[in-house]
C-alpha cells in the first residue's frame, strides 16, 4: 500500500444481504454480499469482510451502516427504560396529539416506548420563556431514580416541560443521576435536539435511552470483532444526516441512526449525480415491498426533522428527508369488487414473495408481470434451485387477472405494469409538490434491485426528461458509506417575532452551533479536507404553524436581511406576499461538515473488462413487451459497454444487481463513471 | 357532460383514470393546506376538494387528505348553485370565476365552511365543478370562532353569504372582498386563506386540463360514468357483508345549548339485498340552540359513518348511491332557516355517526367499534393579556377514548369522528397564550369495560396566569358515556369545572356553556369521555386486566367492580 492511499470499506445492512465495498484509492474495488443476519447483524459484516479479498488490517476506514435501532423499536425489542418528567405530564408520551392511524375507520393500536409504571414524576415547572416557577425538588428525583432501579430499567429518560427554553432542570437531574445510575444510558430531552413540542421531543428522548444499549453492544462487540481480526482504527457508523460518526460516540445519540440506510443511499445519490452535472435529482430505490423517494437540490438532499417512522412514533432529530411509498417488487396485483385492477397495497414481501421467487408466494406481483414480460431474465431467476416455471406463473395471471379482465396475459402483465407505474408516479410526484417543486426540474436517480426497471415509464408518466442509473445501483447504499462525510447538525428554538430579536443574540446562537460542532467534529478520528458550516433558520408568518426553511449565508446575518430572505422564499414557494403579517423565527439550525477526499466513481466498473464496440456488450436477445406489442430485443452486459456507449431503444441492460429498461424511443448514454442517463420521450 | 361518441373504455384506462383524478384532487388538498394561512386549514387540514359533475352536482372524486366530515358535501351545496344559476338566481359562469359561499341552508354545514365553486370549461362548456371548502377562523356573529353555545337563530352565528362571484374572470371583486372583512375577526389574515383556497381550485384546473390532453374529454366522461356505476356496484358488495333485516340505533346530544333537555337520535335501517334504508323516525324536533343540522350535514355524517366502516369504496356519488336515506323532515336533522346550526358539524354529526355505527355493530362485529368519545372537545378561552397588552382567542380541542373492538382494546386520546388534526403542544399553547397547564394526563378509569375495553380520554387542568378572560365549551357525551356495545359498559361521561375562587362550577348543561368569566389563578378542568367497551367483560383475559392494574388504568376497587374479581 503506498503512503497516504486509503482503503475504504463501505459495509450496508439491508433487510436481505449485507453489502460490501471497499474502495482502495491506489488501486481497484471490491464488492461483497452475503445474506443478512438478523438476529446479530455484526456475523454478516464479519462473513462480508473476510469473504473479499482485502486484508481487514489493510482497511483504513470502515464505515458501516445499520438497522440494529430501527429493528429494535420497530419490533419493540427495547431495553427497560424508565422516565422521570413534570409532575402532571407523565402521560404526554402516550397521549400523542389525538390522531388515528388511518383517515377512515376507527380502529389504532398504539404501544409506548415507556410502559406507564415506569414514568415517575416530580415536582418542578418552567414556563415558555425559560422561568423557573417550581424549582427542582431533587429529593424527589433520587427517590424516583431510586425506584426505576428496583424497577430494573437500564437507561433513564429526564424529559421536562419547556427544557428547549431552560434545560437547567434537565441538566441537574441528569447529574443527580450521574451519581446513582450504573451506566451511562441518560439521555435528556433537550440534548438531542433542542425543539418545542413536548410529546415529539420526550418520544424521541424515550427511543434513544430504550435503544442506546443495544446499539453500544452491538458496535462495542463489532469494534472488538474487527480489532481482532486485525483493523487498526475507529469503526465509523452512518446516521440518519447521511454524515458518520465514530462508534465511541454514537450510541450516546443513539436516535439518530435511524433510517441510515435510506440515508447513505441519497448521499451516495448526490455524490454521483453532482459529478455527472446533474445536481436536481429525485431518487426512486424500489426493493421488494416498498420505494423510497428523495429531493435533492443543488446535490445537497433536503434534511428533516420531522420523522415519524410508524404510527405515533415520531424521531424528531435531523435526518435526511427520504419518504417511502408502498409500491415494490412485491406488490400484489387483483381485481377489485368494482372489476378494476389495482396493484398494492399489499405486499407479499420477501417472503413468501412473488411467485417467481419460488418462496411459496402465489399471489401475482409487480415482479410477475416484469418477468413474464421479459423485462427480467427469465434464466437468471430459475436458474437457482426453483421449482416454479413461467407456465405456473403465466396460469396465476391468467386466473388472478387475466380472465376476470377478459384479456390475454401477455395483456393482463403489461396492464399491471401500467397501473403500478401511474400509481407509483403519482406518488413520487406528491412527494415532489409536498416540497414546492415540480418534479420535471429533477432528474430521475434510479437504483435498489427495481428502480432502474420501472425508471423510464416513470419519468415518461411525470415529464421528467431524463433518467440517471449509476454504475452500481444494488450497492448504492454501501457507496453512500463510503462517500460519506462526517456530519453534526444541531437545532435551537427561539419561537419568536423576528423583530422582537436582536441580530447579535442569534448569531451568538449559531456560534455557539458552531462550536459544538468543530468539538465533535475534532474528537472523530476520520481524515479530513475541510470544515463547512452551513445555516439555515425555520420560520413562518405568526398565526401559521407550518414553516419554511430559510438559508443563512452566514453567521455575521442580521435580523433584517433574514426579514427579506423569508419574504422571498415565502413568494417563490406560494406566490403570495404578507408584508402586513410579522414573521417568527421557530428555530435556528446549523450543519457542521467534516468533508473528506473525493473518490473517483469511475473505477466502480472495472476498465478492463469493457469493450471496444457496443456490438460486443451484447449478450443476448430476447422478446420483451412494449406498448402493447413484442418487441425482438437486444439485452446487453452492463459491464461489457464501452465508456461512451450509446443505446437505443428498446433495449434491456443486465448487470449483477440490477437490470434497465430502455423503452422504444429512448436513448441511453454511457458516461465516464459509467452512469447509464436515459433520454426519455 | 357529454358521453356521446365514446369508444368502449378498456379496464386499464379505466383504473389509470381513476388514481388520476384521485391525484387531480389529492393536489388540491396538498395545495389548498401548504398555501393556506390559518392553522385551522394548513395543520388541521380542516378543508376538503373535489370534483363535481355538470349537470347535477354529484360528486366525481374528492381528495384523500380531506377532513372526513366532508365526504360528500359539496355536492350537495354544488347541486344548489347550479340550480339558482340555471333558474336566474346566481348570474352565469364565465371561465376564471369562483363562487363563493357559506349559507348552511344551501347544501351547507356550519357558517365557518366557506366554499368555492369554479366552472371549469372545455370547449366553451362546462365540462365538471372544482369546489373547496375552507374552515375559516372565524366569520363574525356573537362569539369569536362561530362556536356559540346558546345562539338562538342563524344571524347570531355569523355572517351569511349566498353564491356569489368573488372571483370573476381571474380578477378578486373587492368590493365583496371588503364587505365580506367587514364582518369577520382578524380580516386582516384572510386574503393569505383565499388566495390559497382559489390557488388550489386553479391547481386541480391545471390538471384537468393535462388529463383531457391524454385522454380526451369523451374517455374522461365516459369513464367517470364508468367509475359511478362501478363504485356503486363496490357499495353494494359491501352492503351483502350485512344480513337482511331491521337495525336500530340510538345516540344522545346532551342539550341543544339553550333548553336543557336530550336531543334523541333514532336511526332506522333496513337492509334488502343491496339496499340500506335509512330513516331518523323518532328523532327529536328542531331545537331551540344551535345544535340543529342542516340536511347536507346529516347525509354527509351517514356517508361518513359508512366510509368508517367501509374504508375501501371510493368516494364518488355511486358509493352512496345504495344508501337512501329519508328526509328527516321536521326533526331537529333538517333544520331551516333562521335555526340555529353551528354545532352540526362538529357534534350532531358525530352523534349521527354514532347511531349509525351502535344499529351496524351487530351486524359487523368485525368492522364497527364500540361507541368513540366523538366529540370535539371544543373549550375556546377569549381574554386579555396585560403582559403583552393583546387580545387573544385560545382553543384546546381534545380527543377522547375510542370504542373497543373484536380484535383490540380502543385507542387513547383518538381524535373525533369527524376529524384527522392534531392537537398543539402544550409548549407551544403556554408560549402563546397566558396559561398554565397543571395537568395534562391520560383519564384513570375511564375506558368503558369489555372484553376489549374503551380506550382511554384525557384530563387536563389549565389555570388563568394574567388578566381576565371568558371560558366557553362546546363539548358532548356529558349525560351518557359512549356506549359499550355485546355486553361491553359505556365509557366515562365527559365532564367540566370551572375553579374561581377555589369554588368549583359545573356547567348547568354539562358540556355546553358561555361567558363564564375567569381572572388570574382560576381553573378550568376538564376530563373526555373514555370509548365505550366491546363484549362481555367477564371475557377479558386476566392477563389483560392485571396489565390494566399494574399502570394505573384503573384502581383496584374499579377493576373490583367491572369484573367482579374480589
Amino acid at each position: 500500500m503506498q503512503p497516504g492511499a486509503q482503503i475504504i470499506a463501505g459495509i450496508d445492512v439491508g433487510g436481505t444481504f449485507t453489502d460490501l465495498l471497499v474502495f482502495d484509492t491506489d488501486g481497484g474495488i471490491s464488492f461483497g454480499k452475503t445474506p443478512t443476519t438478523v438476529d446479530n447483524q455484526s456475523f454478516g459484516v464479519m462473513q462480508a469482510l473476510k469473504d473479499s479479498a482485502v486484508k481487514i488490517a489493510d482497511i483504513t476506514t470502515i464505515v458501516h451502516g445499520t438497522t440494529t435501532t430501527t429493528n429494535a423499536v420497530l419490533e419493540r425489542k427495547l431495553a427497560r427504560t424508565g422516565m422521570i418528567t413534570t409532575r402532571g405530564f407523565r402521560d404526554i408520551i402516550e397521549l400523542g396529539r389525538r390522531t388515528r392511524p388511518q383517515p377512515y375507520g376507527m380502529f389504532g393500536e398504539f404501544t409506548p416506548v415507556i410502559p406507564r409504571a415506569l414514568r415517575l414524576e416530580i415536582s418542578e415547572r418552567i414556563d415558555a420563556d425559560g422561568e423557573v416557577l417550581t424549582p427542582l425538588a431533587e429529593g424527589e428525583v433520587r427517590d424516583a431514580i431510586k425506584t426505576l432501579l428496583q424497577q430494573g430499567c437500564e437507561s433513564l429518560v429526564i424529559h421536562f416541560l419547556h427544557a428547549y427554553a431552560n434545560p437547567q432542570h434537565e441538566q441537574h437531574a441528569a447529574e443527580i443521576a450521574a451519581g446513582l445510575w450504573p451506566n451511562k444510558y441518560i439521555t435528556t430531552g433537550h440534548s438531542l435536539l433542542s425543539e418545542y413540542r413536548e410529546y415529539e421531543r420526550g418520544v424521541t428522548a424515550s427511543v434513544n435511552a430504550a435503544v442506546q444499549p443495544i446499539l453500544d453492544n452491538y458496535i462495542d462487540r463489532l469494534q472488538r470483532e474487527l480489532t481482532s481480526a486485525g483493523y487498526q482504527h475507529d469503526l465509523l457508523v452512518m446516521n440518519g444526516n447521511g454524515g458518520m460518526v465514530s462508534a465511541s460516540l454514537v450510541s450516546r445519540e443513539s436516535a439518530k441512526t435511524v433510517m441510515s440506510g435510506p440515508a447513505s443511499g441519497v448521499m451516495a445519490a448526490a455524490y454521483t449525480a453532482k459529478r455527472a452535472g446533474m445536481p436536481d435529482i429525485i431518487t426512486y430505490d424500489m426493493g421488494g415491498t416498498s420505494s423510497d423517494v428523495a429531493l435533492i437540490l443543488n446535490a445537497l438532499p433536503s434534511v428533516s426533522h420531522e420523522l415519524e417512522i410508524e404510527y405515533a412514533m415520531p424521531i424528531h432529530v435531523p435526518m435526511v428527508d427520504v419518504r417511502t411509498i408502498g409500491s415494490g417488487g412485491g406488490s400484489i396485483a387483483s381485481i377489485d369488487d368494482a372489476g378494476l385492477l389495482q396493484v398494492g397495497p399489499h405486499s407479499a414481501g420477501a417472503t413468501p414473495g412473488p411467485i417467481c421467487y419460488g418462496r411459496g408466494g402465489d399471489k401475482v406481483t409487480i415482479s410477475d408481470a416484469n418477468l413474464v414480460l421479459g423485462r427480467l431474465n427469465p434464466e437468471t431467476l430459475f436458474s437457482v434451485d426453483n421449482k416454479i416455471s413461467m407456465d405456473q406463473i403465466r396460469t396465476a395471471i391468467d386466473q388472478q387477472i387475466a380472465q376476470k379482465l377478459s384479456m390475454s396475459v401477455d395483456d393482463a402483465a403489461g396492464a399491471i405494469l401500467t397501473i403500478a407505474n401511474n400509481k407509483m408516479a403519482g406518488a413520487v410526484r406528491m412527494v415532489s409538490i409536498s416540497r414546492g417543486h415540480d418534479p420535471r426540474d429533477f432528474a430521475l436517480f434510479a437504483f435498489g434491485g427495481a428502480g432502474p426497471l420501472h425508471a423510464s415509464a416513470i419519468a415518461r408518466e411525470l415529464g421528467i426528461p431524463k433518467v440517471l442509473v449509476p454504475a452500481r445501483p444494488g450497492i448504492t447504499n454501501a457507496l453512500g458509506c463510503v462517500v460519506a462525510d462526517v456530519r453534526h447538525d444541531f437545532v435551537n428554538t427561539i419561537n419568536r417575532p423576528l423583530d422582537s430579536l436582536a441580530s447579535d443574540q442569534l448569531q451568538q446562537t449559531l456560534n455557539a452551533q458552531n462550536e459544538r460542532g468543530m468539538e465533535l467534529i475534532n474528537a472523530e478520528s476520520v481524515a479530513l479536507e475541510n470544515i463547512e458550516f452551513r445555516h439555515s433558520a425555520d420560520m413562518q408568518f405568526i398565526g401559521q404553524t407550518h414553516l419554511l426553511n430559510v438559508p443563512i449565508s452566514s453567521t455575521d446575518f442580521t435580523c433584517e436581511e433574514l426579514q427579506r430572505n423569508f419574504e422571498s422564499v415565502y413568494l417563490n414557494r406560494f406566490h403570495v406576499e404578507l408584508k402586513e403579517i410579522r414573521a417568527n423565527l421557530v428555530n435556528l439550525n446549523t450543519t457542521v461538515i467534516g468533508v473528506r477526499a473525493e473518490l473517483d466513481l469511475q473505477k466502480l466498473i472495472d476498465p478492463a473488462g469493457r469493450k471496444d464496440k457496443i456490438t460486443d456488450a451484447i449478450k443476448d436477445q430476447r422478446q420483451v413487451w412494449f406498448d402493447g406489442q413484442w418487441h425482438n430485443t437486444v439485452i446487453y452486459q452492463r459491464d461489457s459497454l464501452p465508456l461512451d456507449a450509446i443505446i437505443t431503444g428498446p433495449a434491456i441492460v443486465e448487470q449483477m444487481d440490477t437490470t434497465i429498461v430502455i423503452e422504444p424511443d429512448s436513448t441511453a448514454r454511457s458516461d465516464s463513471d459509467g452512469n447509464l442517463i436515459i433520454e426519455v420521450n | 357532460m357529454s358521453t356521446d361518441n365514446h369508444k368502449k373504455l378498456d379496464p386499464i384506462t379505466l383504473a389509470v383514470i381513476q388514481s388520476s383524478l384521485q391525484q387531480v384532487c389529492d393536489e388540491m388538498d396538498l395545495s389548498f393546506s401548504r398555501a393556506a394561512f390559518s392553522p385551522i386549514i394548513a395543520e388541521a387540514n380542516d378543508r376538503s376538494d373535489g370534483i363535481y359533475s355538470a349537470i347535477n352536482g354529484e360528486l366525481i372524486a374528492q381528495g384523500a387528505l380531506g377532513l372526513p366530515v366532508f365526504v360528500g358535501t359539496m355536492q350537495f351545496s354544488t347541486r344548489v348553485l347550479i340550480e339558482m344559476i340555471a333558474c336566474g338566481d346566481v348570474a352565469a359562469p364565465e371561465p376564471g370565476d369562483i363562487y363563493i359561499v357559506n349559507d348552511p341552508y344551501l347544501g351547507g354545514t356550519h357558517l365557518m365552511d366557506v366554499r368555492f365553486a369554479m366552472p371549469y370549461f372545455h370547449n366553451e362548456e362546462i365540462f365538471c365543478w372544482l369546489s373547496n371548502t375552507g374552515h375559516w377562523p372565524d366569520i363574525g356573529g356573537a362569539v369569536p370562532g362561530g362556536f356559540s353555545a346558546n345562539a338562538t337563530a342563524v344571524e347570531q352565528e355569523g355572517l351569511r353569504i349566498p353564491p356569489v362571484k368573488l372571483f370573476k374572470r381571474g380578477q378578486m371583486d373587492k368590493e365583496i372582498y371588503s364587505i365580506i372583512c367587514s364582518n369577520i375577526r382578524v380580516a386582516e389574515q384572510r386574503i393569505g386563506d383565499v388566495k390559497a383556497q382559489s390557488a388550489a381550485l386553479l391547481v386541480g384546473q391545471a390538471r384537468l386540463d393535462e388529463l383531457i390532453e391524454k385522454y380526451t374529454a369523451n374517455t374522461l366522461s365516459a369513464a367517470i360514468a364508468e367509475l359511478k356505476i362501478r363504485a356503486a356496484q363496490q357499495m353494494r358488495q359491501r352492503i351483502t357483508e350485512i344480513p337482511d333485516g331491521n337495525y336500530t340505533g340510538t345516540a344522545y346530544v346532551d342539550s341543544d345549548g339553550v333548553v336543557d333537555e336530550p336531543l334523541t337520535i333514532q336511526i332506522n335501517m333496513e337492509k334488502s339485498a343491496t339496499e340500506l334504508h335509512i330513516d331518523f323516525e323518532g328523532t327529536s324536533p328542531p331545537c331551540m340552540g344551535p345544535m340543529n343540522s342542516v340536511l347536507a350535514t346529516t347525509q354527509s355524517s351517514v356517508y361518513l359513518a359508512m366510509r368508517h366502516i367501509f374504508p375501501d369504496v371510493p368516494i364518488n356519488a355511486g358509493a352512496f348511491d345504495p344508501l337512501h336515506i329519508k328526509d328527516p323532515h321536521d326533526t331537529f336533522l333538517h333544520a331551516k332557516y333562521p335555526r340555529p346550526v353551528s354545532g352540526c358539524a362538529a357534534e350532531v354529526s358525530q352523534r349521527i355517526a354514532e347511531a349509525v355505527f351502535a344499529a351496524l355493530v351487530p351486524a359487523l362485529p368485525e368492522k364497527v367499534t364500540a361507541a368513540p368519545a366523538g366529540s370535539s372537545g371544543n373549550f375556546a378561552l377569549g381574554g386579555f393579556d396585560p403582559k403583552r397588552n393583546s387580545s387573544y382567542v385560545m382553543y384546546q380541542l381534545s380527543g377522547g377514548g375510542y370504542g373497543g373492538n373484536h380484535d383490540h382494546d380502543g385507542l387513547t386520546n383518538g381524535c373525533s369522528t369527524i376529524g384527522i388534526s392534531k392537537t398543539p403542544p402544550i409548549e407551544v399553547m403556554e408560549q402563546y397564550f397566558p396559561v398554565l397547564y397543571r395537568e395534562y394526563a391520560l383519564r384513570e378509569g375511564s375506558g368503558g369495560a369489555g372484553e376489549h375495553r374503551g380506550g382511554f380520554g384525557i384530563q387536563y387542568s389549565i389555570e388563568l396566569r394574567r388578566g381576565e378572560a371568558t371560558a366557553s365549551f362546546v363539548m358532548d357525551h356529558g349525560r351518557v358515556g359512549p356506549q359499550g356495545v355485546l355486553g361491553g359498559k359505556d365509557g366515562m361521561t365527559n365532564s367540566v369545572t370551572v375553579w374561581r375562587n377555589g369554588e368549583p362550577y359545573t356547567p348547568p348543561h354539562l358540556s355546553k356553556d358561555q361567558g363564564i368569566a375567569i381572572k388570574a389563578g382560576d381553573r378550568v378542568e376538564v376530563g373526555t369521555p373514555g370509548g365505550g367497551g366491546f363484549g362481555d367483560p367477564a371475557n377479558r383475559t386476566a392477563e389483560n386486566i392485571q396489565h390494566d392494574l399494574d399502570n394505573g388504568y384503573y384502581t383496584q376497587q374499579q377493576i373490583d367492580e367491572m369484573y367482579g374479581l374480589t
